[in-house]
């Protein structure tokens, strides 16, 4: 904790162009993005954007990094990067919140009224009298055709597993790095970022697996809320990965001290929290 | 900032001035900067919101079409909602926050001051996406700030850059909420306790966490529209099993909370500048923080208020009455609080307390035609009329907008080291204050009588009302160039002012320089 004598100082920066960069960068990949949603060509525009931007966070991260290894930031800043970090995740949990309420949102509410249920809503009635309420589905119009469901006990079960072995992995290299084991340190980081690769590769085979069975992104509302959720989760422990990858080759470079290793932290809380999204879709996108 | 500087900049940055030439501005990390950028931006985006709302309420002048095309219309409409919330009113905000937080809590900087920069810099960009809108084919959306599938589907070629211009203001008021609950629980001088922090802070506190809170949720409902446009997903189809309803629910589970993100600082302003101006501390200072805990908690399980009519089963509609109706409560005891302080106090009335109070009166009456409209069985016959138009209008422009040019009016003389002309301030108050009665009263009375919202044409039973609506709204418009000019003669020079500015003002910032430091505290000052 911050004592009163290390916040004599707090270091404010000076002048930075990473962030006005950042914007040009992140700009310029969208409206690419938006050129090809439009029926144009986009792809270069998009290209150059995401180039602009990986090249302005290497820049922008290293520079933190070299001030961080060069011993600037007290106990102080480094309060200030974990609340960010903190508040950061915070705001992770709710965008997946908002997935997960449309995902009981549909299957607790509509898809019964679809179906007849309650006060017998005038969509029951009058466009689809058949439909019967049942979850997987594609809706009464059968958006997508027939489709298969991935069963939770196959690969889904593999993922958590993989998943959770990780989560201990990294709290193992934590440990390591708080007892100044470096061998194990590097070695904890290793797997737990093979562990998420792996996991990666397993989600793809799941997908393929899925398509084959015509469950696709346009399979009703089952297929959106699968693919959405998953897919983002998937996003989500793509850049955890990297995250991790990054921390172990400063591990490998000797980086980090037993007090001073917010970075690492900050992937392993991240880390973290890819973990407990998986356990939620586990349970209400696989299981029940 | 490069590898030398981190050899020597652990203990001389602090003396550095700003950098020279207009690259100050693309590469500052400096909050005064930052909330300047935002603040002229925000007045900026002011003016352009504000001629759409002219073209508007042109077009109304009269029944029937005269100077637009309803799609064009339509544009506006939608348009202008999402300048004014999203490119004015919370940039303004936000551009206050930057300047006074870290002066109000004895901070040498904002906690995360590149990011800070970051947080200002995605705006211009995210603004121009939008407004590029207006020359695409098929135009800018029209189908309303709330987007509402399935008519928001039918968007041309603005639906994507809609999209991800509402992604890219929400990365922006993201960060900028990290950043702000980040000084304010890490910055604090040795001493404020929470408990003793100004009121502004606890208010933008409070903020802050809404933002985190629900921008996330806005960015996954508009990212479901987009997937449903172009990659075949069914969440708002109900032929695929989803709900157009469904939308409506995420988004104003994001949407409620946004209107007290609007709100919430305009109170911390408020119970800033009264009790300066009343020279009596604030009354109930703890059951205002309490207060404002309670409406942000309330204003994440009241959102489907702005749902009575979708068909919603009994027991939400009358669920979401009744906690709606609870928020009245706590804003009950913010306005008690605020009459209170000013009870028996020495009160002179310079402009910044001419507009906290024109706040308190006609913020009320907003409250209280919301209180009508929390009411189910009374809202199926307002909603969707211009009595709505009349309740957002009440707590937004003589809300909100006051609140923003009472802090300007209050806290420029210290920004800038010179006074504004009391004279021209009070002016531009009374003529703002008349005219948006005369802009906005009108409006419910035919809300009232069925007027419906978001409609270029009109009954004629209508019309004199329509009428002098328009009347205020230009004479609204132009005393906001008064505005203008009083803030831009003001930064640029005038009467030079004390540190201290007002007589009773209390607070750190009123005791820095006017104008002050470039790094405010360098050393922090120690609060018993
Ligand atoms: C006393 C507290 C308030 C209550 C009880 C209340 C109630 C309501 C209700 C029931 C509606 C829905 C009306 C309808 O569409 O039929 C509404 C709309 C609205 N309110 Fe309030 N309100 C309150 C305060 C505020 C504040 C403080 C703000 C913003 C600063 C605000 C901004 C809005 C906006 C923007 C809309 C219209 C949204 C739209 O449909 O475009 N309200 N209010
Ligand atoms: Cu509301």
């Amino acid at each position: 904790m911050a004592t009163s004598t290390d916040k004599q100082h707090y270091f404010v920066p000076d002048t930075t162009i990473w962030p006005f960069l950042a914007s040009v960068g992140l700009t310029t990949l969208l409206m690419g993005f938006i050129n090809i949603l439009n029926d144009g060509g986009g792809k270069f525009l998009m290209l150059a954007g995401a180039v602009v931007l990986f090249f302005t966070f290497w820049r922008w991260f290293g520079e933190v990094i070299h001030e961080s290894e060069g011993r600037i930031y007290s106990s102080w800043e480094d309060k200030s990067f974990r609340l960010g970090m903190s508040w950061f995740i915070f705001s992770e949990v709710m965008f997946f919140a908002a997935f997960f309420g449309a995902l009981w949102y549909a299957r607790v509410l509509s898809v019964p009224w679809l179906g007849g249920a309650g006060e017998e809503f005038e969509t029951h009635k009058w466009l689809w009298n058949s439909y019967q309420a049942v979850w997987p589905t594609n809706g009464p119009a059968n958006v997508g055709g027939e489709f298969n469901v991935i069963g939770a006990w196959g690969l889904p079960l593999v993922n958590t597993l993989l998943l959770l072995a990780s989560g201990v992995t990294v709290t193992w290299a934590h440990h390591a790095l708080k007892h100044n084991n470096r061998k194990h340190l590097i070695w904890g980081l290793a797997a737990t970022v093979a562990l998420g690769f792996i996991f990666l590769f397993c989600q793809a085979l799941e997908y393929s697996h899925a398509y084959h069975g015509n469950l696709t992104l346009g399979s009703g509302i089952y297929g959106s809320t699968f693919f959405m959720l998953t897919g983002f989760h998937g996003m989500h422990v793509t850049l955890g990965a990297i995250i991790l990858l990054i921390v172990l080759i400063r591990s490998i470079r000797g980086h980090f001290t037993p007090k001073n290793h917010f970075a690492f932290e900050a992937a392993a809380w991240y880390w973290h929290f890819v973990d407990v999204v998986w356990l939620g879709l586990f349970i209400f996108v696989y299981i029940l | 900032m490069n590898a030398q500087a981190v050899d020597h900049a652990d203990h001389d940055d602090h003396h550095h001035g700003p950098a020279k030439g207009w690259m100050r501005w693309l590469t500052t990390t400096n909050h005064k900067d930052i909330g300047t950028l935002y603040l002229w931006f925000s007045l900026a985006m002011f003016f352009v919101g504000g001629a759409m709302a002219l073209v508007i309420r042109a077009e109304l002048f009269q029944p029937g079409l005269q100077l637009v095309a309803p799609g064009f219309f339509n544009q506006m409409t939608t348009m202008h909602a999402l300048v004014m919330i999203f490119l004015a009113l919370m940039p303004a905000f936000v551009g206050l926050a930057n300047w006074l937080l870290p002066m109000m809590i004895g901070a040498p900087d904002m906690a995360l001051p590149r990011m800070n920069n970051w947080s200002f810099w995605i705006l211009p960009f995210a603004s121009a996406m939008l407004l590029a809108t207006l020359f695409v084919d098929g135009g800018a959306p029209a189908g309303g700030w709330t987007m509402y599938p399935p008519l928001v589907l039918q968007t041309g070629a603005a639906f994507p850059m809609l999209i991800f211009a509402v992604h890219l203001l929400g990365i922006s008021s993201i960060m900028g909420s990290i950043n702000i609950i980040a000084t304010i629980m890490n910055m604090r001088a040795p001493g404020m306790t929470y408990m003793k922090m100004p009121l502004f802070v606890w208010t933008w506190f409070i903020t802050a966490y809404l933002l985190i809170a629900t921008m996330p949720v806005l960015a996954g409902a508009v990212t479901m529209l987009l997937t449903d446009k172009y990659f075949a997903t069914s969440f708002f189809s109900a032929a695929g099993g989803g709900d157009p309803v469904m939308f409506q629910h995420i988004f104003w589970f994001f949407g409620h909370p946004e209107v007290y993100i609007l709100i919430l600082p305009a109170f911390g302003i408020v119970s800033q500048i009264i009790p300066t101006f009343a020279r009596k501390p604030l009354f109930g200072y703890s059951s205002m923080v309490y207060a404002t805990a309670s409406i942000a908690f309330l204003s994440f399980i009241v959102w489907a208020h702005h749902m009575f009519t979708v068909g919603l089963p009994v027991e939400a509609e009358l669920f979401f009455m009744f906690a709606t109706m609870l928020i009245a409560v706590p804003t009950g005891v913010k306005v008690f609080n605020w009459v209170s302080t000013m009870w028996q106090g020495a009160m002179t009335f310079e402009t910044p307390m001419l507009f906290a109070i024109g706040f308190v009166i006609m913020f009320t009456i907003g409250g209280f035609s919301g209180l009508m409209l929390a009411l189910t069985p009374v809202d199926f016959q307002y909603h969707d009329t211009y009595f709505v138009v009349a309740h957002f209008h009440y707590v937004l422009v003589p809300g909100a907008i006051f609140s923003v040019m009472a802090a300007a009016y209050y806290w420029i003389p210290k920004w800038t080291g010179n006074m504004y002309d009391e004279k021209l301030g009070r002016f531009h108050f009374w003529m703002s204050t008349i005219f948006v009665n005369i802009l906005f009263f009108p409006q419910h009375f035919v809300g009232l009588a069925g007027m419906p919202r978001r409609i270029p044409d009109y009954a004629v039973q209508f019309a004199d009302f329509n009428a002098i609506s328009t009347i205020g709204a230009f004479g609204f418009g132009l005393s906001q160039l008064l505005f203008a000019y009083i803030m831009i003669k003001t930064a640029i020079g005038g009467k030079k002012a004390t540190s201290e500015v007002w007589e009773g003002a209390e607070g750190l910032e009123w005791t820095l320089s006017s104008p002050p430091p470039y790094h405010s505290f360098s050393t922090q000052p120690i609060i018993k």
